[in-house]
C-alpha cells in the first residue's frame, strides 16, 4: 500500500507540473463548455426576417406585429417583390422572409384559409429549419386564436417539445461535452502518460521493479479517474448555473455512471497504450479512434437516425452512445436506473471487457 | 546451485519468430565480480540482460538469477537486483530527491531508511546543490551517477547496466566506473552491457557476443594472453575476424 502511494504521488506531480497537461485537464472543459454554450448556437434568437405583403390589410398588419414582437425575430425590412428580397438574402440582410398573398384578410373571411409563403436561407439549413418551425408556431397561434372568435373548427397540429419545451442546445450539448472531455481526459491524457513512460524508458524500471502490473496500471490511472470526477462535477455545476440545464433525476445515480464511463474509457486508455510506443502515436490513436467517434457517432452533434446505415451500426460500437442516452434520461427525464438498465449494463459489459484484454494485453510485454 | 555463483545460464536460446537473438549462451556470474558483456550492437546483449531481469521469458534453457528461477520466482528475482537502462530512466519532471524517493519507495524502504540513505548519498556525490534540481537541468554524467545511484539505492545483490556509458565523455566514464568499484567493494555483483571496448579492461571477467552466441569468455589477462593480444580491441578483431572466417568456409 506505501509503494502504491507513492506512486500515486509521483504521477500526481508530473500531472501538476506540466502545464500542457493541467491546461487539457482544466482549462479545455471549462473553455470547451463555454464555447459550445454560446458559439455554437441552434437556436433562434432575433433571427432578422423580410415582409412582402401584396395585400397590407388589418390581418397581414397583426401577423407582421406579431413576428416583430416575437423574442425569436425582428423585421427588418418590408420588400416589394421576390427580386428585392432575393437581393436581400444575398447582402444577408435577412433569414427569411414571409410572404402574404393578395386579398389576405377577405380570403380569410370567406374561405376561412388564406395562404402564407416562407422563403428560407437554407445555406444553414439547421437555422432555416428551426426558423421555419417559430414562424408557423406563431402563425398557427393566430389561426387558432383567429378560429376561437369565428365559429368554424380547423384542426391545426400543434408540436411541442417535451423534456426541451424550448428547444435549448444548452441541453443537448452539455451531456455532449462531458462524454467529449472525459474521453479526452481520462482515454488521451492516460494513454500519453503511459506512453511517456515506455517512450523514456521508465517503465521498464517499473517493471523490473517489485511493484506488479496491476499496481503500475491502477497508479498510473487512479489520479486521471479522480481528475475526471472534479471535471463531471464542474461540467454539471457550469451547465446548470449558466446554461440552466438541470439534472431531474438522481445526482448519486448520475455520477455513479459517469463513474462506470471514466472506467471505460481509462481502460481504452490502458489499451490505446499497450498497442503503442511512443507519446504521439498515443495521441494520433487517442484523437482519431476514440475522439472524433465521440463526437461524430454517438449523436452528440447528428442524430443518429439521419445517418447512412452503415454508420447507425457503427455508432452501436461508440461507447458514448449509450453514455449520452443514459445521462440524458437522467437529467433531462428525471428517470430512474430501471429504465436506461440496458445502456448501463451494456457500459458495464464493455468496460468489464476492455479491462480484461487490456490487462492482459500489459502483461504479456513478456515474450 | 554453486554458491560463488550469482547467475547461472545453460543453454539460453531466445527467439524472436525467425530470427534467433541468443543462441544457446551459458555462462555465469560469480558474486561480487563485475561481469562485462561485449559485443556490436545487435550482437544480443540487450536480450540476454532483459531476460535476466525478467522483462523477457527464455524461449528455452536453464536461467538462475540470485538463487531463483527467471519462469517461475520472477517476484523474488526482482526484489534482488537493480537495473540501469540506456536511458538511464529517471523522470526528467522530478527533482533528484524525489526521483529516488520515488524509487526506493517502490522497493518498499522506510521512510526513515530512505532519509539516512539518501543522506549518505548527497554527501558522498557531493550533490547537496542538486539534490532539489529537476532531473532536466541536470548533465548527462550527473545523471548518468544518479540513474546509477537509484539503481543500487534499495542494495540489491546485483546490478544490470545496459550500456550505461553510451554518449558520455572519458572522464566521466571513469568516475562512473569509480562509482562501480565503490558498488562491488559493498558485496554488490555487476554485470554490465558495454561496446567500449577500453571498459572491458575495468571488468573481471568478460564475455564477447556475436551474432546471439558467446564467442569468448574469460578475465581480460586470459583473453589477451588466449588470442595474443595486446588489448582488448585487439581480442575483439581477432575474435571477429575467426568469426568471419567460419562464415565463410
Amino acid at each position: 500500500m506505501k509503494r502504491f502511494s507513492g506512486f500515486l504521488v509521483k504521477e500526481f506531480l508530473h500531472i501538476l507540473r506540466d502545464r500542457r497537461t493541467m491546461l487539457i485537464l482544466f482549462l479545455i472543459p471549462i473553455f470547451q463548455i463555454l464555447i459550445f454554450g454560446y458559439v455554437v448556437k441552434n437556436e433562434v434568437k432575433d433571427a432578422k426576417i423580410g415582409i412582402i405583403d401584396l395585400s397590407h390589410d388589418n390581418v397581414t398588419e397583426e401577423i407582421t406585429a406579431r413576428l416583430d414582437a416575437a423574442v425569436d425575430f425582428r423585421v427588418v425590412r418590408e420588400y416589394q417583390t421576390y427580386e428585392e428580397a432575393e437581393a436581400g438574402f444575398r447582402a444577408n440582410e435577412i433569414k427569411a422572409v414571409v410572404v402574404f398573398a393578395d386579398n389576405f384578410a377577405n380570403d380569410m373571411g370567406k374561405y376561412r384559409k388564406a395562404d402564407v409563403q416562407i422563403l428560407l436561407d437554407a445555406s444553414d439549413p439547421n437555422l432555416a429549419n428551426l426558423i421555419n418551425s417559430y414562424i408557423s408556431v406563431i402563425l398557427n397561434k393566430y389561426s387558432a386564436e383567429v378560429n376561437k372568435t369565428g365559429n368554424s373548427v380547423i384542426v391545426s397540429t400543434e408540436p411541442r417539445m417535451w423534456f426541451n419545451e424550448n428547444l435549448h442546445s444548452a441541453y443537448m450539448f452539455v451531456p455532449g461535452t462531458m462524454a467529449l472531455i472525459l474521453m479526452l481526459i481520462t482515454a488521451l491524457m492516460s494513454s500519453i502518460s503511459i506512453a511517456r513512460e515506455k517512450e523514456t524508458g521508465t517503465m521498464e524500471i517499473l517493471l523490473v521493479s517489485p511493484l506488479r502490473p496491476i499496481q503500475i496500471i491502477l497508479g498510473k490511472l487512479t489520479p486521471y479517474a479522480v481528475l475526471s470526477i472534479v471535471n463531471v462535477v464542474s461540467i454539471l455545476v457550469i451547465g446548470n448555473v449558466v446554461f440552466g440545464v438541470p439534472v431531474h433525476g438522481s445526482w448519486v445515480l448520475l455520477l455513479l455512471v459517469s463513474f462506470l464511463f471514466i472506467l471505460l474509457a481509462l481502460s481504452l486508455g490502458l489499451l490505446v497504450s499497450t498497442l503503442v510506443k511512443t507519446q504521439q502515436t498515443a495521441m494520433f490513436i487517442s484523437i482519431l479512434g476514440l475522439m472524433l467517434p465521440t463526437m461524430l457517432l454517438s449523436g452528440f452533434i447528428f442524430p443518429i437516425e439521419n445517418m447512412p446505415v452503415i454508420l447507425q451500426y457503427l455508432s452501436y460500437i461508440v461507447p458514448a452512445k449509450y453514455f449520452l442516452i443514459i445521462i440524458k434520461s437522467i437529467m433531462l427525464k428525471g428517470l430512474g436506473l430501471s429504465y436506461v438498465i440496458n445502456e448501463v449494463l451494456i457500459l458495464f459489459g464493455i468496460t468489464l471487457g476492455l479491462i480484461a484484454l487490456s490487462v492482459y494485453k500489459f502483461k504479456v510485454r513478456l515474450e | 546451485m554453486n554458491n560463488e555463483n550469482i547467475i547461472e545460464v545453460e543453454n539460453l536460446v531466445k527467439k524472436f519468430g525467425d530470427f534467433t537473438a541468443n543462441d544457446n549462451l551459458c555462462f555465469e556470474v560469480r558474486k561480487s565480480e563485475i561481469f562485462g558483456f561485449l559485443g556490436a550492437n545487435g550482437a544480443g546483449k540487450t536480450t540476454a540482460i532483459k531476460i535476466l531481469c525478467g522483462l523477457l521469458f527464455p524461449t528455452s534453457g536453464k536461467v538462475m538469477v540470485a538463487g531463483y528461477d527467471v519462469y517461475k520466482e520472477r517476484n523474488k528475482i526482482r526484489k534482488n537486483i537493480g537495473y540501469m537502462s540506456q536511458g538511464f530512466s529517471l523522470y526528467e519532471d522530478l527533482t533528484v530527491k524525489e526521483n529516488i524517493e520515488f524509487y526506493a519507495g517502490i522497493y518498499g524502504l522506510k521512510r526513515t531508511e530512505i532519509k539516512t540513505r539518501f543522506d549518505d548519498l548527497v554527501s558522498k556525490l557531493g550533490i547537496e546543490e542538486l539534490k532539489d534540481k529537476f532531473v532536466s537541468d541536470l548533465p548527462l554524467g550527473w545523471k548518468q551517477k544518479i540513474a546509477f545511484s537509484v539503481a543500487i539505492f534499495h542494495k540489491p545483490q546485483i546490478v544490470f547496466l545496459d550500456e550505461p556509458t553510451s554518449g558520455v565523455d572519458p572522464i566521466t566514464r571513469r568516475q562512473f566506473w569509480d562509482l562501480i568499484y565503490e558498488a562491488v567493494e559493498s558485496g554488490i555483483t555487476v554485470f554490465v552491457t558495454t561496446h567500449y571496448l577500453d571498459e572491458a579492461e575495468y571488468c573481471d571477467r568478460v564475455c564477447i557476443m556475436a551474432e546471439g552466441r558467446i564467442d569468448a569468455i574469460g578475465s581480460p589477462d586470459e583473453l589477451k594472453s588466449k588470442y595474443k593480444s595486446e588489448n582488448m580491441d585487439e581480442v575483439f578483431v581477432k575474435i571477429a575476424r575467426g568469426t568471419n572466417k567460419m562464415n565463410n568456409k
